[in-house]
């Protein structure tokens, strides 16, 4: 009897039914770690809305939209929190998401106009780095370097995937040529961010592909001014990480309510202590110190969502040839 | 063939197949009778015993016994066959092994397992009836088929070159016990073996197996001392 | 009579029901996967470079693992040292060694930071490159060559000494005597040995997740991964199962003109003690400590690093140890109940068994578990959400992986006691619940105690299914240590991997044991 409810437990275990509602939210991996947002976000949210928040990790930011095609409407989620930019256009494609009014004071570069996804915040892609280190000014020195790369994989990674576009702003159709010759300086293609910056901080490779950002991570929250990112002088490609709410949501009214709280000061206060990223929302009390400044914008490079969407499968091509050489 | 009367099995215009190999026999063996299968290896003697025992089919012609078709079942024909070899069950005590002759289900009441070991005592095992086949002698494991046979009093026994591994001294010994299982069941037999003096030994009678054919059982002293060609030239010349 | 006929009806329904079942589960999933992504989807550039990056791998690994295992089990079959029925009892560990436990002790090693590059660096040389075509080779190669070992050492094991005796007394050298005795038996021993490794390393997926590097090298079954989970391509995922399965049956058609190695262990310690053996102890002994050293390395890297950190262990490794139990159990039950019941339909027909267990495995060694699960997927998704499912799809899916091993040491050992004891059965008029249960089964004990802890180890360490069906909820014990690789908390995935080796070496001892306890040979 006893192993027989063990067994019914472990089958059902998710259906456990609460009274108070349920928000389900999926986000990609490091956004919930013990480090990350999710714990902060959780707890602030929870206090406001009497509900349970839960966030469920489905691998890195490009493999949510796949989850998000695979369960269509069924899935239990109501919220995808963690797509950017460059996969907006392929997730208004399977017409699974529902348009939103959220207003708010942005701080994203060139300000937001979509109405099926809400930003929480951006940053620049960059390669960070030991101080001290030989450092490069751009791609070409960067493949002509013998320097050790960690990058992510682009169908996998929005961070993999804004390094593509990094590449196909900043050379166009010389591109292929950078894939080329970059493809002796990558040790790895990992399937997510956080597998990359810990091979990284394990000495596994001298650079990682993640932001500018990353290095006040270590300075704030580790005192530790050892890390830096190069500063290439092509330019630095953006991403802005949005979340949106699911057409087949059965809570409707909670998930504009946390769209809402996603964009208020208490949730854009946690972002730049626990994802280092800039605020999609500058909140009242500003930047900590240690961040980086923002950068002009001719050096800030970001393709339209439509302009990513039609790049992205001859850049993919383009970099999974170069690389399977 | 003066006591016709007294014929048990007949086989008639009998043809086995087993693949490109055929074997005819037209013969009956009368009841009580000791007969020896004998003739070179390959010729068919081990498929005569499986088409009498009923693994095999005949293709042409019919078993009889006692004028009547036999089952086509061989666990319901009336026999007991003893094998060269895998006759116990390794896992199973002498007396289990011995048990399955009387219940194949192994289920026994007070009464038959009276009986089981008082087989047991007849071929002298009486000690050894919760031992494995592997704690046994050969002689010993050789007994507790006997001691089967015994036990399932069928009027028909069949015996293929059972004690061939035995060295001489316990071959005899257990042609002594079969010779004691003879007398107390009345049974008739028919025995496969290679061995000229064993035949001449255990037999009356002996059935040449040659040429893809089994001919009829004759005397065994005088087939011997007169063989056909075919005999004669499988003993040789060594009388 | 009557109850003969219904015994051979009801044999040819449920043989016939659980081979209808396997070529569903290999074709029909398959199909069904075709069938959702509009037909097949078209290959591209990458593509063709992982069907051949697989095809290259495979040969490679296999060609390493065969050469190497050659000098290594001639040492192990005629030199006697202390430790050597250790070592060869340890040579059988890899086989059901969890893969990502090997490649995490591997990395441990081998890898850029590991001790093999720390010496390097310590006599100026770089670090080693692990990521790539050289840790794929070598995490295959790191569990194959012991398979290869035991398959080799069971050929020269099988050597009657009498030979070796003719020849030496007949004068000749040791050259004569390779090309008189040892060729032909390696001849004989080695195509085997080679397409069973080779088609092991076809479908290889774990190990190229982890140490492949990305596009250069990716496996068949990594792009099909990659094309469910990254992009939801399914026509992308069809084909290249397709062409998975293509190149497989091509090799399995030389595997039928080479008959695939028996797997078992008798007669392996067997100590043939040659007169001259002594003339090559010296190399002998270098051969196998390089084996050895190779071997254990890694395993000792794990326990070195994961041993002390058990009791840091959140309590979450409680609950995956238990759910990986439960998938080891279920699936154990489901694949030595289907194999029992198809290795006893077919004992005593007069097909070629040997043929059907020979296709069977070749099958179920071609089929992408993962092309699998996605069918599986697609076709419960209708009904119920898969990730509820999890538990039970995972435990069929590994049940049917596994079937190919179990099949090939139950189906000889019930035809064994067919062969020997149906005619005494028959003559004794028994019926077949008793020969089932007191007959076979008593006598299979041993089989299927080697059998089902054979399964449960593989199926408690498998990574492949539930990697894609894993709801973030969802933690086993392979799951727990590849999320802990992938946050790069190696002390804790180490932890978490001595507790899987534990756990899969345990039940696979304590079912071997039980079977062997109340045997009776």
């Amino acid at each position: 009897m006893k192993s027989l409810s063990l067994f019914a437990g472990l089958f059902l275990a998710s259906a456990a039914v609460a009274d108070t509602p349920v928000l389900t939210v999926y986000t990609y991996d490091s956004f919930i770690s013990d480090w990350g947002p999710g714990p902060s976000v959780e707890a602030a949210f929870e206090a406001q809305c009497s509900c349970d928040l839960q966030m469920i990790g489905a691998g890195d930011g490009a493999e949510l939209l796949s989850r998000v095609k695979l369960e269509g409407a069924r899935s239990e989620a109501d919220i995808i929190l963690g797509l950017d930019t460059n996969l907006m256009a392929d997730a208004m494609k399977t017409e699974l998401f529902e348009p939103v009014s959220i207003v708010a004071d942005y701080a994203v570069p060139n300000g937001w106009d979509n109405k099926f996804f809400t930003p929480f915040d951006w940053g620049y892609f960059a390669f960070v780095q030991n101080v001290g280190l030989e450092t490069v000014s751009n791609f070409r020195e960067l493949a002509d370097s013998d320097l050790k790369i960690v990058i992510q994989d682009p169908r996998s990674s929005t961070p993999g995937l804004g390094l593509l576009m990094w590449v196909k702003a900043a050379y166009g159709a010389d591109a292929k040529k950078i894939w080329n010759d970059l493809n002796d300086n990558i040790v790895t293609v990992t399937a997510g961010w956080s597998e990359a910056y810990g091979m990284f901080l394990e000495g596994e490779a001298d650079m990682v592909l993640s932001y500018t950002t990353s290095p006040a991570y270590h300075i704030i929250a580790e005192q530790d001014n050892s890390k830096t990112f190069a500063t290439f002088d092509e330019g630095h490609y953006m991403q802005v990480e949005v979340a949106g709410k699911l057409r087949s949501t059965d809570q409707p009214i909670l998930a504009d309510q946390f769209l809402k709280f996603m964009v208020s000061d208490v949730f854009q206060e946690i972002i730049p202590t626990t994802n280092w990223m800039f605020p999609a929302v500058t909140p009242t009390g500003g930047l900590p110190d240690g961040f980086p400044k923002a950068l002009s914008a001719k050096k800030s490079l970001i393709f339209s969502p439509s302009d990513a969407a039609l790049l992205r499968k001859d850049a993919l091509l383009e970099w999974q040839a170069a690389l399977s050489q | 063939m003066t006591k016709e009367d007294e014929d048990i099995l007949y086989l008639e215009n009998v043809c086995f197949t087993q693949g490109k190999f055929s074997l005819t026999a037209n013969f009956s063996v009368s009841k009580g009778a000791r007969v020896a299968i004998i003739g070179p290896s390959g010729e068919g003697k081990s498929t005569l015993l499986l088409g009498i025992s009923g693994f095999l089919q005949p293709t042409a012609g019919e078993v009889l016994w006692n004028g009547k078709p036999m089952s086509h079942h061989p666990g319901q024909r009336p026999l007991s066959i003893l094998f060269q070899e895998h006759n116990l069950f390794p896992h199973l005590s002498a007396a289990d092994n011995v048990a399955l002759g009387l219940n194949p289900s192994m289920r026994l009441s007070e009464e038959q397992i009276l009986l089981v070991s008082k087989v047991l005592d007849q071929v002298g095992l009486s000690e050894k009836a919760e031992a494995y086949p592997r704690d046994l002698s050969g002689g010993q494991r050789g007994r507790v088929g006997l001691a089967r046979i015994l036990l399932r009093k069928r009027p028909l026994i069949l015996l293929d070159e059972p004690f061939s591994a035995l060295g001489p001294a316990l071959k005899d010994e257990m042609l002594e016990v079969l010779d004691k299982i003879l007398k107390l069941t009345g049974a008739t037999a028919l025995m496969v073996t290679h061995d000229t003096n064993d035949a001449v030994n255990f037999a009356d009678e002996a059935i040449l197996v040659a040429d893809g054919h089994a001919h009829k059982p004759q005397e065994i002293k005088s087939l011997f001392s007169n063989p056909p060609p075919a005999l004669q030239k499988y003993i040789g010349t060594r009388r | 009579m009557a109850g003969s006929v219904i015994a051979i009806s009801l044999r040819v329904i449920f043989g016939g029901a659980v081979i209808t079942a396997l070529l569903t589960f290999s074709f029909g999933t398959a199909a069904m996967v075709a069938f959702k992504g509009d037909g097949f989807g078209t290959l591209v550039l990458a593509d063709f470079s992982a069907i051949r990056f697989t095809i290259w791998q495979a040969l490679v690994s296999a060609i390493l693992s065969v050469c190497l295992a050659i000098p290594v089990s001639r040492a192990l079959w005629r030199q006697n040292f202390f430790g050597r029925r250790a070592l060869i009892t340890l040579l059988g560990a890899p086989f059901i060694l969890p893969v990502l436990v090997g490649v995490l002790g591997l990395l441990a090693v081998f890898g850029r930071s590991g001790w093999i590059s720390e010496l390097l660096l310590f006599f100026g040389v770089g670090r080693l490159s692990i990521y790539g075509a050289f840790g794929v080779v070598l995490a295959h190669v790191f569990f194959n060559l012991p398979l290869a070992t035991r398959l080799l050492l069971q050929g020269w094991s099988a050597v009657p000494g009498e030979r070796f005796r003719i020849a030496d007394s007949l004068g000749s050298n040791s050259w004569a005597r390779f090309l008189l005795i040892e060729a032909p038996m390696l001849r004989g021993v080695i195509p085997g040995a080679f397409v069973l490794i080779f088609l092991l390393c076809l479908t290889s997926f774990t190990v190229a997740l982890a140490v492949g590097g990305g596009p250069k090298g990716t496996t068949i079954e990594l792009a099909i991964y990659q094309a469910f989970r990254f992009e939801f391509d399914l026509g992308k995922a069809a084909s290249l199962a397709t062409v998975q399965f293509g190149i497989c049956v091509t090799v399995a058609f030389l595997a039928c003109v080479v008959p695939l190695p028996k797997l078992g262990g008798i007669g392996l310690d067997r100590l043939v003690q040659q007169f001259d053996a002594w003339k090559y102890r010296k190399l002998d002994l270098i051969w196998i400590s390089g084996a050895a050293v190779f071997l254990i390395l890694p395993l000792a890297a794990i326990l070195f690093r994961g041993l002390g950190n058990i009791l840091t262990l959140p309590g979450q490794v409680l609950t995956a140890s238990i759910t990986s139990l439960l998938i080891a159990l279920i699936s154990t039950a489901v694949c030595i109940c289907l194999a029992l019941v198809l290795s006893l339909s077919l004992a005593c027909s007069r097909l070629n068994t040997q043929k059907i267990a020979e296709g069977i495995s070749v099958l179920g060694l071609s089929t992408s578990p993962l092309v699998v699960g996605t069918g599986l997927f697609l076709m419960i998704f209708p009904f119920v959400h898969p990730a509820s499912l999890a538990i039970p799809v995972t435990a069929f899916v590994n049940a049917m992986m596994a079937m190919p091993f179990v099949l090939r040491v139950l189906m000889p050992a019930v035809r064994e006691i067919y062969n020997d004891y149906l005619h005494l059965r028959l003559s004794l008029n028994m019926g077949w619940g008793v020969w089932l249960m007191r007959i076979v089964f008593p006598r299979l004990r041993r089989p299927i105690g080697f059998s089902v802890g054979l399964v449960a180890a593989l199926s408690m360490g498998d990574f492949g299914v539930i990697a894609l069906f894993s709801d973030p909820e969802l933690q086993t014990l392979p799951l727990m240590l590849y999320r802990l690789m992938g946050a790069y908390r190696m002390d804790q995935a180490a932890a978490v991997a001595v507790v899987l080796v534990v756990q899969s070496l345990f039940l696979f001892w304590i079912f071997d044991q039980g079977g062997r306890r109340h045997s009776v040979s």
